[in-house]
């Protein structure tokens, strides 16, 4: 009860700085990257890259690039927007309690207007500059994280980021899509590898960040159904993440060493689930977590990696 | 809002109107890379 008193008195500090006229309008350039959470970006390009280059078809080269950069834009616009809808609940947890709105750096106003500004300016241009078919997946990429994950389902359903994760699973499509102006089997594929994929990262964080979630009653599986339900689901979704993860060999856009590495990782990415479900008291449990949390970005970035390496190959060799 | 204050406010506001107008600049080389892949060779070829 105090260590929530303290959270509130700390929202208000922040809330009475967004106010001060020292600070009013006054976040700098580096808390406005920040709005636009980086990182995810930095994953959301590199996934949607490897749509981009496994696609049949062609794009001029300086076409791709202005793709990459919209797609890139339209994920800050959702991290910004994220944030803004967000702030009360940041605010209460200690992972998210420094992001420049809970900090009072930047007012709500003005992350909303400026994520609106890059949701609409990245989709118009890629709309106009690529192709519609692009442009309209990243407003449906851009629209199901905001209004669906964020505003419908993070504070309802334990199966928020189950069915919220399809948001960053979009990017790839995005990429094929500029490339070709279509939908393929293929990137089906890699929309559904990071569906799956979503579900254990984001469990394995909220195992060790459970009183994070509690404190600011977003219903996350373990605050919800408890740890021992989320070690078993984490468990299933990566048996069933681990072999679609093979699935580019036989649609042919995985070579051998695709094939390795998704064997590889996968069979590291099995045992550290396993790790999570078979140690569940004390530390021990929640290094067991951690582990898999890192690794599953490593995972994740390595299968998309062996994908780019092979196809950068063949490009190069061709 | 002291001296100091007002300087810290001031350098911000200046860096995230630099920002701004690059963000605005990488919008016009967009929009003019665009035009120029999309001409092609077709102002060459054109029919005079």
């Amino acid at each position: 009860m105090a260590e929530l008193g303290a959270q509130t008195e700390s929202l208000d500090r922040g809330l009475d700085r967004a106010f001060d006229p020292a600070v009013l309008a006054g976040g700098s350039v580096g808390d406005f990257i920040a709005l636009m959470k980086p990182r995810v970006m930095a994953l959301v390009v590199f996934t949607a890259l490897v749509g981009m280059l496994i696609a049949p078809a062609g794009q001029h080269p300086a076409l791709a690039v202005i793709a990459l950069i919209c797609i890139a834009a339209g994920a800050g616009a959702s991290g910004a927007l994220n944030m803004w809808y967000d702030a009360d609940i940041d605010a209460l947890m200690q992972r998210t309690a420094a992001r420049p709105i809970p900090r009072g750096r930047v007012m709500p106003d003005e992350a909303l207007a400026f994520g609106v500004v890059l949701a609409v300016g990245s989709v118009f241009v890629l709309g106009v500059v690529v192709n519609w078919t692009a442009g309209a997946l990243l407003a449906l990429t851009i629209g199901f994280y905001i209004f669906v994950y964020t505003m419908w389902l993070k504070r309802r359903t334990p199966q928020n980021i189950v069915i919220g994760g399809a948001a960053g699973a979009f990017p790839p499509m995005v990429g094929w899509a500029a490339m070709t102006g279509s939908v393929s089997v293929e990137s089906l594929v890699l929309f559904l590898m990071i569906f799956l994929w979503t579900p254990p990262h984001f469990w394995a964080l909220a195992l060790y960040r459970a009183r994070d979630y509690e404190r600011a009653r977003v219903p996350m599986l373990p605050v919800v159904a408890g740890p021992d339900e989320t070690r078993k689901q984490i468990v299933v979704y990566a048996a069933l993440l681990v072999p679609l993860a093979l699935a580019p060999a036989f649609l042919g856009f995985g070579g051998p060493f695709y094939v390795l590495s998704a064997i590889a990782l996968g069979a590291i990415f099995l045992a550290l689930s396993l790790n999570v479900y078979r140690v569940r008291e004390g530390r021990a449990a929640d290094r067991a977590a951690r582990q898999l949390f890192a690794f599953s970005i490593l995972y994740l970035f390595g299968l998309f990696a062996a994908l780019l390496a092979e196809r950068s190959l063949a490009l190069w060799s061709a | 809002m002291d001296n100091g204050q007002q300087q810290e406010w001031q350098r911000r506001r200046r860096t995230r109107s630099i920002a701004i107008a690059l963000a605005l600049l990488a919008l016009v080389v967009i929009f003019y890379v665009a035009t120029i892949v999309w001409l092609g060779g077709n102002v060459a070829t054109r029919r005079l």
